[in-house]
């Protein structure tokens, strides 16, 4: 396989912390790539290793052993800037629990991205993000003016904003109703496709998973 | 639970917070305590002993023994007024004759020349030696090692006596002082019949032996002896020590209050990480009592443990301070005693009660549901009971600090009207910034929105942050003008020579005399004798009275002046001073204390005998003196003209350096019968006393300005998981550490420069109503304060809040967002 096709690697990476009790092991050898434009299910059940994977594989941790290349680059050549320069320029995000900054409104919330990324226009171009998500009668609202569906949406606006090549997304819908949860998926994969991005998703819900053309299955920190 | 809530850092800033209220309130209570005794010993040395017993007869020798026996120290005075003869050349001379360990407290002060330098005498002087003071040489013209005939006996002039702890009498009295040995008295041959002398035996030792002493004397006392126990001491140093003690204890309070809104800002943020633990309590069957036990016993351990430790780096402190004010009184500081220890815990106790407890009860109310749904909302403790108890809990500590029911309220007053007007002004400030932050980039939208989005929780810092910032100023303010105005008040060339029983014809010779040397321009004030006979046409006698000092105040003779004006030191504190159409009449002005201790009140009529003569007066204006300033100043002063004809002395001060000293030689010859009298040993004390009270009062102002750090700490604190949380979603975001830093500056330093002119306006503001109302000084509005508050807040916000959050910006987001959630 071509490396430059393959947006992320995972090589040997390891993850263990130090407890009271020795050490634990949460991520042990783990190897795979991801092909660009692919989309991936990473499914395990609670404490598998999930989220602690997507950290990594979005800088966000550093890893015990072994590497994580992002478009070729390697992550641990950079440092914490580095790493969120990168962030900014290639990787979005979806959390379970949207992650919205309480203090900025709708808005502001995806211009965030925008204006880090350094984006000529990031009032024009947020505004169009919301009204894409069907929020564009609720720019000026804050976070907890709006409903779990409605930050949800908000949150993929956001993640979407910078034109990401990487979206990183961990248990979107886990805190929706199963109807809402629905809308917020389809509207993660359109906006997927249209942006032709990356996608990286931690669920456990197998039907979300079907939805994607790879999976990955991790069970006790290893993957099977 | 107290172990592990500890690690949480809550308790340990409830615990600093405490430390130093607690530490700050018992330094401050453990050196009053010792100033207070000390000062009860100096006022000791003025009868050179703690307790006199006085007659006109000899004593039992059964006294002595009485006291001996019980450990305490004795010693013997004779006093009586004889003649002095050298040749042809007689003076009238007040002879002392003492037995060894004269003074038992206090010091004697011999020189070997007249106006030379003097140090403390060892021991009494040896028999056939006589110690006196320069005047005797003066009117025998003598030298020191020349003899005089005292009675029967020769006395050789061995040295100049130039401080006797117990002057006794009236200071301007003419007859020069002769100290001798006890042993030679009988020889001199004056202790025959008729002789008035006055016996005196001198006690001293440890307090309760002495009030044992005091009261078997008491008991055995015969007709004409009486008692004399130290009462009050110099009353330049008493002043000076109340304004000292006064503005310590302000200090501390400050502290103490301070220290209330630090616990109160971190007991806040404590309960709120402990809604979750509360809400599984309650889910596991806890009740709601059980729970505010729990926590109560966990409060209840740490003020205790708080509490120690602060009392035992109180003790520590006040060593400092006494080690400063060492050589302050003549006498070393007696050792500190256990009282204070008590308003030391109890401030560690009521701090915890009114700011901590509030808070920690809104626990009790945390719903179980939160168990499955963190958003559900726990209501906080009710707004009035807790503003209440946080009220009384601050009047009672401050009542008791201060034990001056007006500076309490002013203080209070003031406190209010600042967390008010801090407020609304932070209100209106925040309501502005929000209008601003869509003109900024994204580090200061995100550091503006930070202080916008909760409009409430920025009110509440800006206000303890301003609250600090607002009491350091203000103490810095208040402390420098008081020292300024102490220093001005006693100024390097404050009159240190008293001249007097100046005659009337000497007057014009006295004022050219200085006028050739060039030295100084005195100011002659005139002077009558006068005896209080009559109050409201009624006799006057000390038995009317119950107060030593009353009583002492009527037997003693006055001085009525006259003056056209008030001088510059005395403020008319009722009715008024006489018009130039009324110079002649009979008014009286009266120094204010004097009026009260004996009853007299404006518009009373007041007898004195003057020359043979009653004179009544009307009492017209009551004055306050400032004796601090050494001027010659006057209990009793009349209209120019009333007096006319009475026999008159002059009497006036003047500041003369050590190098002119010398003239004075010159001018008791050219005047022979006037009297010199040298203060300057007196102002040495008084002056070394306001350098080291300076110097404890800049070092209980550190205590101050840690409670005002640990506030500011406290109050940024609040918000630091908050803010930590943020700052990793942000960086996974993509942030740089750049554009994070910069965005929490500029919430601090907006933060605190907001707080800081706030501060600064209300500290100006504080400053003028307590220089108006408690210290009585005059008060310019310095626009420094202002800047001065603006950067303080700007750096000690600043600095604060990027030590709290700087773990945030360095560490991997992953562990924040992990920490944080």
């Amino acid at each position: 396989m071509d490396a430059s096709a393959n947006l992320v690697q995972a090589i040997g990476l390891g993850k263990q912390v130090e407890t009271g009790e020795g050490m634990l092991v949460i991520l042990d050898d783990i190897n795979f790539v991801v092909a660009a434009g692919a989309s991936v299910a990473l499914l395990g059940a609670s404490g598998s290793g999930k989220t602690t994977l997507l950290g990594l594989l979005a800088g966000l941790d550093r890893p015990s052993s072994g590497r994580v290349l992002i478009d070729g680059q390697d992550l641990e050549a950079l440092d914490e800037d580095g790493r969120a320069q990168l962030r900014a320029e290639r990787i979005g995000f979806v959390f379970q629990n949207f992650q919205l900054l309480q203090g900025l409104s709708a808005l502001e919330n995806v211009m965030l991205p925008l204006e880090l990324a350094g984006a000529a226009e990031p009032r024009r171009e947020a505004g169009e993000l919301l009204a894409r998500v069907g929020l564009e009668k609720r720019l000026g609202h804050y976070p907890n003016q709006l409903s779990g569906g409605e930050q949800q949406r908000c949150a993929i606006a956001r993640a979407f904003a910078a034109r990401p090549s990487l979206l990183i997304a961990d248990e979107p819908t886990g805190n929706l109703d199963p109807h809402t949860g629905a809308r917020v998926i389809e509207l993660l994969f359109e906006l997927n496709q249209a942006r032709g991005a990356t996608l990286v998703m931690a669920t456990h819900d197998e039907a979300l998973a079907g939805h994607c053309g790879q999976r990955l299955q991790l069970q006790a920190g290893q993957l099977v | 639970m107290l172990t592990r809530d500890w690690r949480g850092g809550e308790l340990q800033l409830l615990a600093v917070a405490l430390l130093i209220a607690v530490t700050s309130v018992s330094a401050v209570g453990f050196f009053v305590d010792r100033a207070e005794r000390g000062l009860a010993r100096q006022a000791a040395a003025l009868i050179a002993a703690d307790l006199v017993v006085s007659s006109a007869a000899p004593l039992s020798p059964a006294f002595a023994q009485q006291a001996r026996a019980q450990g305490l120290a004795t010693a013997q005075i004779r006093q009586l007024r004889s003649v002095a003869l050298a040749g042809e050349r007689l003076q009238l001379v007040e002879v002392k004759a003492v037995s060894p360990g004269y003074p038992l407290r206090g010091e004697l002060r011999t020189a070997p020349q007249a106006y030379a330098p003097d140090r403390p005498a060892a021991g009494i002087p040896p028999r056939g030696e006589a110690w006196v003071q320069p005047r005797l040489l003066q009117a025998l013209g003598l030298e020191v090692g020349d003899s005089f005939q005292l009675g029967e006996q020769p006395l050789r002039i061995g040295r100049i006596l130039s401080v006797e702890p117990d002057p006794g009498g009236d200071m301007f009295s003419v007859a020069p002082r002769v100290l001798i040995n006890l042993d030679d008295l009988p020889a001199t041959g004056l202790l025959g019949q008729g002789a008035l002398v006055n016996y005196r035996l001198l006690i001293a030792g440890e307090a309760a032996a002495v009030q044992t002493s005091r009261a078997n004397l008491a008991l055995q006392l015969r007709g004409g002896e009486k008692l004399l126990q130290a009462r009050d001491g110099r009353p330049e140093l008493r002043s000076a020590l109340e304004r000292a003690q006064r503005f310590l204890s302000l200090a501390a309070l400050v502290s103490v209050l301070l220290a209330g809104v630090a616990v109160a800002t971190a007991a806040r943020r404590f309960a709120r990480r402990h809604f979750d633990t509360s809400a599984i309590l309650r889910c596991l069957g806890a009740t709601q009592g059980r729970i505010a036990r729990a926590f109560g016993l966990e409060m209840l351990w740490l003020a205790l443990l708080a509490s120690t430790a602060g009392v035992l780096l109180g003790v520590a402190a006040q060593a400092l301070i006494a080690r400063l004010l060492e050589r302050l009184l003549l006498v070393p500081l007696p050792p500190p005693s256990w009282q204070p220890l008590l308003p030391g815990y109890a401030t560690g106790l009521l701090l915890l009660l009114g700011f901590a407890l509030p808070p920690l009860l809104a626990l009790r109310q945390v719903p179980p549901l939160r168990v499955l749904r963190r958003d559900v909302p726990v209501r906080a403790a009710r707004g009035w009971p807790l503003y209440a108890a946080m009220l009384v809990a601050m009047g009672v500590l401050s009542y008791w600090q201060l034990g001056d029911a007006r500076l309490v309220l002013t203080v209070f007053a003031g406190m209010l009207a600042s967390v008010a007007l801090l407020a609304l002004a932070a209100r209106l400030l925040i309501l502005l910034l929000g209008r601003l932050r869509g003109r900024v980039g994204v580090a200061w939208r995100f550091g503006l929105a930070n202080i916008a989005r909760r409009p409430g929780a920025s009110v509440v810092q800006l206000v303890a942050i301003g609250l600090g910032l607002t009491v350091l100023l203000l103490l810095s303010t208040v402390r420098n003008d008081l020292l300024r105005d102490w220093r001005r008040s006693l100024p390097p060339q404050a009159p240190n020579h008293f001249l007097i029983n100046v005659q009337p014809d000497q007057v014009a010779g006295i004022r050219a005399f200085f006028a050739d040397q060039g030295v100084a321009r005195p100011v002659l004030h005139p002077m009558v004798r006068a005896r209080l006979v009559s109050l409201n046409g009624k006799p006057v006698s000390s038995h009317d009275y119950a107060g030593e000092r009353a009583k002492h105040l009527v037997t003693r003779e006055f001085n009525l002046s006259w003056a056209a004006r008030p001088q510059a030191d005395n403020r008319i504190v009722a009715g008024r001073w006489w018009s130039p159409d009324e110079q002649g009449q009979a008014q009286l002005s009266l120094e204010a204390g004097l009026a009260e201790t004996l009853g007299i009140a404006l518009h009373d009529r007041v007898g004195f005998r003057v020359n043979g003569r009653v004179r009544e007066f009307r009492v017209t204006s009551l004055r306050q003196v400032d004796w601090d300033s050494f001027n010659v100043n006057f209990f009793t002063l009349v209209p120019p003209g009333v007096l006319a004809g009475e026999p008159a002395s002059y009497v006036t001060s003047l500041y003369l350096a050590a190098a002119d000293k010398p003239r004075l030689a010159a001018l008791v010859q050219q005047f022979p019968n006037v009297t010199v009298i040298d203060i300057d040993a007196v102002l040495t004390g008084v002056r070394r006393l306001i350098g080291q009270v300076t110097r404890a009062v800049e070092f209980l102002f550190l205590f101050t300005l840690a409670a005002g750090v640990a506030v500011l700490y406290a109050a940024i604190q609040t918000h630091r998981d908050e803010r930590r949380y943020e700052s990793a979603l942000l960086r996974t975001l993509g942030a740089r550490r750049g554009v994070l830093l910069r965005g929490l500056l500029a919430e601090f330093l907006t933060l605190g420069a907001l707080a800081g002119l706030l501060a600064g306006l209300a500290a100006s503001a504080l400053a003028w109503a307590l220089a108006a109302q408690v210290f009585h000084f005059a008060y310019r509005f310095d626009p420094a304060v202002v800047a001065w508050g603006v950067l303080a807040g700007v750096l000690l916000v600043g600095a604060a809040g990027w030590l709290g959050t700087r773990r945030a910006l360095n560490q991997a987001p992953a562990r924040s967002l992990r920490e944080a959630l």
